[in-house]
């Protein structure tokens, strides 16, 4: 059956130049599929699209739809005008969870698009900005079926609306020298403990684990998540100074000044008459700056752990909050301190759902009740390194100081035992 | 169908990666050495061990039909050990563990029509929502932006050959999904919703409309007898929060819904502290299919940054080094009375001292 195709002269500019085009993938599976169903749900796909572009406006809206005994997940999309574009009037999304880290193996991508294509439009993207495989486009009945299929060899779907969302951790570990925590242990207990919480949307808004292995934080994580894993170590970095001699013979004394011990934000580095590094780590903050220039030379140290922040996200409602330090390090060794995170982020997304508003994210609650009473309810003790500075006004009652003083010093003992 | 024959699901949440891992990468899982950056789009890492893993990053459209990823997928099993690595951003990574292997790999993907490059010290992909093809709110396309942009700055992509990398992300509405970027180009809505009072009583759910405005410019109104909203448009920033839950609430404008250009956001710890994004550039018109004023300045963003920035400094710590009097200089563009913040904590971004820059 041969399809009426439609005009698209604006989105045909965008099969111009040289960067790969999404429309021309549009259009090899309008033309060249040889199932008949995804030529018309491709072809009214850019039929819609095409439309946006003339009016400047989306005609996409929401509704409900999952997948039996979840409710969410899925990304329900009805078009607006799908009476002038039938075939791809239910075009739904299904949010799938990448295996941590984004690995895949070819023979799994093959085995995905196989089935895709029996129930859906042929389009998919690796991944959305939450973190998902984004299936795009099959109709309600659709949707079930390829979950079936795809749920029946390891893929589960993510998390859509008031619910803990899918995780996202970097490549860490598996590649990078940089990595201070297993990311992908990380990433599975938190998001995996939460399973009901993901399928099931039931908090207050949603809450998204990130993890990163270093404080590059190339998950960024602090701007972007509720809870926030960043791989950090405290003991002393670990210099080759070896490889310190060869990189100033290679780039010069003044590049290595200019470009790493200026560029120290605590000025913890000097380089000595004969070329080694010297590293004062005590005012050393973990930014990772040298360690980029130089990964060769220098390395994290070996008492790793992980910084947890908590309270980041994006623009609604009140503006835009990075995560703040709640802990300032953990270690993540023995099979209780994995527990041990997990119990805490239960402990979070409980006192979370309790006390948040409606549609209030975590660290908006925190904006709203301050930190301390956050802390309290969570069993956290306050430590220097939460703050850039002690409080500036003296607007407050301290009328247990005494009692909180004396605490603190108690703390320190037992920590120093 | 009936509920008995609906099949339950399994819960397995996050797979493991592990089964998906690149060999290599698996036996040296936390036993890698250090990196090194051999030509744009490509990382050499060597583990304790004495092996390597030779990546090479590739750039796509992201959006793709089951041709492209087979396509490549066939790269990935010709070329590389039939495993792929996906960034953050999207691009696609190919591992092989010998050198030698990296040049036919890179001559087959680009063979292909996909774009080598990507790391390091380059303009990486831009991040990418999803706009006006399935997006419920967009203001803007997502896929279409990012297309013209990538273009335009393809050699920025393949090249590697600025201070340090630069992040830009789109957002096709206020809420932001995109995320911080060194640039950052999202919408920004100028007018208040133009509301359907005939909806509104049987689409939203009128109280937690009322609660989701940030400003508090919402109210319940009788309009026409109907139980409706109405928005205080003195009161009103335009953000468009309304709009989610209560469609009826248009917000988007074909002619007033504009872009806005933010610069400096920079999610890494490294040498300062992770930043946000500021306001530069605003008024652009959201122009499809191809955005031409909303790249032009980036562009200027991007030649003003690479000339003036030392190695290593991210646009946030050049703008800071130079100063935003010469960075508004140096890209030609106006300063306004919108650039100056008024939202809560907007005190901490005013210049409370004696430092002028002349």
């Amino acid at each position: 059956m041969a399809i009426e195709k439609h005009d698209t002269p604006m989105l045909d500019q965008l099969e111009e130049g040289p960067w790969p085009s999404f429309i021309s993938g549009f259009k090899r599976l309008r033309d060249q599929h040889p199932n008949e169903r995804i030529n018309a749900v491709a072809n009214d796909l850019l039929g819609q699209l095409e439309h946006s572009y003339e009016t400047r406006k989306g005609y996409w809206k929401g509704g409900t739809v999952s997948v039996y005994g979840y409710g969410g997940g899925i990304i329900p999309r009805f078009s607006e005008v799908g009476d002038a574009f039938p075939a791809s009037k239910e075009f739904h999304t299904l949010r799938v969870q990448p295996p941590a880290g984004n690995h895949y193996s070819t023979k799994m991508l093959r085995q995905l698009a196989d089935d895709w294509e029996k129930y859906g439009s042929g389009l998919v993207t690796f991944h959305g900005q939450t973190g998902n495989i984004m299936f795009i486009g099959a109709d309600t009945k659709s949707t079930q079926h390829f979950f079936d299929v795809i749920n029946d060899y390891g893929w589960d779907l993510g998390g859509a609306g008031p619910c803990v969302r899918t995780a996202m951790s970097c490549v860490g570990a598996a590649r990078c020298e940089m990595s201070c925590t297993n990311e992908q242990k990380a990433h599975r207990l938190l998001v995996n403990n939460f399973t009901d919480d993901v399928h099931r949307p039931a908090l207050p808004y949603k809450f998204k684990f990130k993890v990163s292995g270093c404080p590059n934080d190339c998950q960024n994580a602090v701007e972007r998540a509720d809870m926030a894993i960043i791989g950090t170590w405290r003991d002393d970095m670990k210099v080759d100074q070896a490889e310190v001699k060869n990189y100033v013979q290679s780039k010069g004394r003044q590049y290595l000044i200019d470009n790493v011990v200026t560029r120290c934000p605590t000025n913890a580095l000097s380089l000595k008459d004969d070329d080694t590094l010297e590293v004062n780590n005590k005012d050393c903050v973990r930014c990772m700056h040298c360690l980029n220039v130089m990964p060769k030379a220098l390395h994290p140290g070996d008492d790793k752990g992980v910084t947890i922040l908590i309270g980041g996200k994006r623009t609604l409602k009140i503006g835009d909050l990075m995560g703040t330090v709640v802990v300032p390090f953990k270690k993540l060794e023995s099979e209780e301190d994995w527990e041990s995170l997990v119990e805490m982020a239960e402990e979070i997304i409980d006192f979370w759902a309790e006390n948040a508003l409606e549609h209030e994210r975590c660290g908006e609650m925190i904006e709203r009740i301050g930190l301390v009473n956050f802390l309290e309810g969570i069993g956290i003790e306050p430590e220097p390194n939460m703050v850039n500075s002690p409080r500036q006004s003296s607007y407050v009652r301290m009328d247990e100081w005494d009692d909180a003083a004396e605490a603190w010093f108690e703390r320190q003992a037992e920590a120093a035992k | 169908m009936a509920k008995q024959e609906m099949r339950e699901p399994i819960e397995t949440g996050c797979p493991d990666p592990f089964q998906y891992m690149h060999p290599v990468m698996r036996k040296n899982f936390g036993l890698w050495k250090y990196h090194e950056h051999p030509r744009p789009g490509v990382l050499r890492h060597v583990a304790y061990s004495g092996d390597e893993i030779w990546t090479v990053k590739v750039g796509t459209q992201r959006i793709l039909d089951v041709y492209t990823l087979r396509k490549l997928c066939d790269i990935g099993d010709e070329y590389a050990d039939g495993y792929v690595h996906f960034t953050l951003r999207s691009n696609i990574e190919y591992m092989v563990s010998d050198g030698s292997r990296v040049e036919p790999l890179i001559k087959a993907v680009e063979d292909a029509g996909f774009i080598v490059g990507g790391t390091q010290n380059s303009v990486t992909m831009i991040s990418h929502t999803q706009g006006w093809l399935h997006c419920d709110i967009p203001g803007t396309d997502a896929s279409g932006v990012v297309k013209s942009m990538m273009d335009e700055l393809i050699d920025e992509f393949k090249e590697a050959n600025m201070p340090n990398r630069v992040h830009i992300t789109t957002s096709c509405c206020q809420i932001n999904c995109g995320g911080q970027g060194d640039i950052a180009i999202n919408v920004q809505h100028t007018k208040p919703p133009k509301i359907n009072h005939d909806l509104v009583a049987n689409v939203c759910e009128r109280p937690s409309v009322v609660a989701r405005c940030p400003v508090a410019a919402i109210r319940p109104a009788l309009v026409n007898g109907k139980p409706s909203l109405e928005v205080d448009e003195k009161k009103c920033i335009c953000c468009g929060a309304c709009y989610p839950p209560c469609p009826p609430m248009q917000i988007n404008d074909a002619e007033h819904s504009k872009l806005a250009i933010w610069v400096g956001g920079n999610h890494s710890n490294a040498r300062g502290k992770p930043t946000f994004q500021k306001l530069v550039a605003a008024g652009i018109p959201n122009n499809p299919p191809r955005w031409p004023e909303a790249t032009a300045i980036v562009k200027r963003i991007l030649q003003a940054y690479k000339e003036g920035a030392r190695d290593w400094e991210r646009i946030n710590e050049w703008i800071e080094r130079i100063g935003w009097p010469r960075f508004f200089e140096q890209v030609e563009l106006p300063f306004t009375k919108y650039h100056i913040d008024n939202w809560r904590g907007a005190r901490a971004s005013l210049n409370a001292s004696a430092h002028i820059r002349f």
